[in-house]
């Protein structure tokens, strides 16, 4: 079952019909399938990968180590809740190592960011310390390679 | 004036030229145009392997190689076919690597034709063994697979195709076009046949990790045919490595030291950047074979269950990364079928006819493309056969 998983994460845009053709499933099995991955929250969502920089929307992403006192009976959970409920807060990690969760923030300008990490998360009762650090140029993100990839012209054919 | 009429053989002028090569030529004027008619992998070279390659350079590796290859390359090659296939060939004396498969052919063909051998080829097939068969003095004797056969080569039709002048049967499986493969069980059948005659087998393995469902055996798995077999094998496929034009050759070593010995004086060494590169594909190379079959066979399931549902019978393949849908219920012949199918909706197959007899009647669809474009070019297909339906 992992299969349907594993194409899904590739692709998100292939229909249950193709999905069915690749597997060997019927489409009704992989729209039940998926329905239950949904509900179990297996499958989280499904998303596009945009280079913003090719569009007139400026857009900063900041990767922020943060250190936190972690909370009895809680650990980090509670902590880490607080900080992922924000709109701006892409995605957060707890991590081995020297500092304990890693926050990535979206927001429209660099100042915005300064701003969230000032006022919001750097407030917040038992962080401890932030360290930002912002994302100059994005090359690969999920797979995928945001520069445009030349490819090899002159091809044989006779085969 | 010279007349270069007269100073090429016959031999060559005699080779008909290819009829896939209009497709293209078309097809590239063509906006939006979608190709399913070339046959090699989509995929770029694993990038640790691209990099092997780049580092043999950084490091001025740069010099011929051993005429038979690099020792490295050969003992990699030794391991990989006892890991993959259980097959035993020394790395030193049984195996030599080759610019891809294709000079392996011509090398297997011309150290062992005399004028006038025959060699049994199954079709539909790979265009190249009969043009390298009379390219080596040799007559090209064809045989046709068919598509009730599952297009595997019956030893029926293997019996009666030898003649006292018979010299080696090619063995092109998994096979390009029709996707057909011999299990042991087939092969043991043909071996019947072949056991206690001088007859060869060159078998040309170039596909053998692109099988769904079960693991290629090789002809020279055989008690008493590994004596009589050649196996033609190389990177192109397994590791999506065509444009390295690397492949090997494996046999009884008084074959491979006369196949070394032409190969020293056409073409030296098999180029040294790619023997570098190739030696990494080798030895860490396993899990990029499996992820490529892996998206291969989704994407097989998915075109051969395309072309069913449109209603044209497709035999279903078991290796290689081809379709050979079956288009008679058009009422058109295979060319014609592919030459209209390109002009009305830009979609390049190639035509069944064109990989010998058996052939027409199917079209040849490669699914080593996106699944977008594969599904495009389903879509297009249903307004193609609706058409046709109509006039």
């Amino acid at each position: 079952m992992t299969k349907l998983l594993q194409l899904l994460e590739r692709d998100c845009t292939l229909t249950h019909e193709e999905l069915a053709a690749m597997t060997g499933m019927t489409a009704e099995a992989v729209g039940e399938a998926v329905r239950q991955y949904e509900k179990d929250r297996v499958l989280l969502g499904y998303r596009a990968v945009v280079d913003w920089d090719q569009t007139d929307r400026e857009a900063v992403t900041a990767l922020i180590e943060v250190k936190v006192t972690p909370q009895r009976g809680e650990g980090f959970d509670r902590i880490a809740q607080r900080i992922y409920q924000y709109d701006e807060v892409e995605s957060v990690y707890l991590m081995s190592g020297a500092f304990d969760l890693t926050v990535i923030i979206s927001g429209r300008t660099l100042k915005e960011v300064a701003h969230f990490v000032g006022e919001k998360l750097a407030t917040i009762e038992d962080v401890t310390g932030t360290a930002t650090h912002f994302i100059l140029h994005k090359y690969k993100e999920n797979h995928l390679i945001f520069e445009k990839q030349e490819e090899q012209q002159e091809r044989f054919v006779f085969e | 004036m010279m007349d270069y009429d007269k100073i090429l053989c016959g031999r060559i002028k005699n080779v008909p030229p290819s009829g896939i090569r209009k497709y293209f030529d078309l097809l590239s004027g063509m906006e939006g145009g979608i190709s399913l008619g070339i046959g090699e992998p989509d995929f770029v070279t694993p990038w640790h392997i691209r990099d092997a390659g780049i580092y043999s350079l950084e490091k001025g590796f740069t010099k011929y190689t051993p005429n038979a290859g690099l020792s490295d390359l050969r003992s990699a090659i030794s391991q990989y076919l006892k890991r993959r296939f259980d097959l035993e060939y020394t790395a030193v004396g049984q195996i030599i690597v080759t610019v891809g498969g294709s000079e392996g052919l011509d090398l297997a063909f011309r150290c062992m034709l005399e004028p006038g051998d025959e060699v049994i080829i199954p079709t539909p097939s790979f265009v190249c063994y009969g043009p390298l068969v009379s390219m080596a003095h040799g007559v090209p004797v064809y045989v046709e697979t068919k598509a009730e056969d599952e297009f595997r080569l019956t030893p029926e039709t293997l019996r009666s195709a030898i003649t006292p002048r018979t010299k080696a049967v090619v063995l092109p499986f998994p096979c390009n076009p029709t996707g057909g493969v011999m299990e042991r069980a087939d092969l043991e059948a043909l071996a019947e046949v072949l056991r206690g005659t001088d007859i060869m087998v060159v078998s040309d393995e170039i596909y053998a990790e692109l099988t769904y469902g079960h693991r290629h055996v090789s002809m020279a798995n055989l008690p008493e045919m590994y004596e009589r077999t050649i196996v033609v094998n190389g990177f192109s496929k397994a590791y999506s490595m065509t444009g390295w034009r690397l492949g090997y050759l494996c046999g009884p070593k008084e074959l491979i030291a006369a196949m070394t010995k032409l190969h020293q004086y056409g073409i030296m060494s098999a180029p040294t950047t790619s023997q570098y590169a190739a030696i990494e594909a080798m030895a860490n190379g396993d899990g990029d074979i499996e992820g490529m079959k892996e998206e291969y066979d989704g994407r097989r399931r998915f075109l051969v269950d395309g072309f069913r549902k449109l209603g044209l019978s497709c035999f279903e393949p078991r290796g290689a990364f081809y379709t050979f849908p079956c288009i008679r219920s058009t009422g058109l012949t295979s060319e014609e079928f592919c030459d209209r199918f390109l002009t009305q909706e830009h979609v390049a197959v190639i035509p069944g006819s064109a990989f010998g007899p058996g052939g027409e009647g199917f079209v040849r669809a490669c699914y080593a493309a996106s699944m977008k474009d594969l599904a495009e070019a389903l879509c297009r297909l249903e307004r193609f056969l609706k058409s046709l339906e109509s006039c």
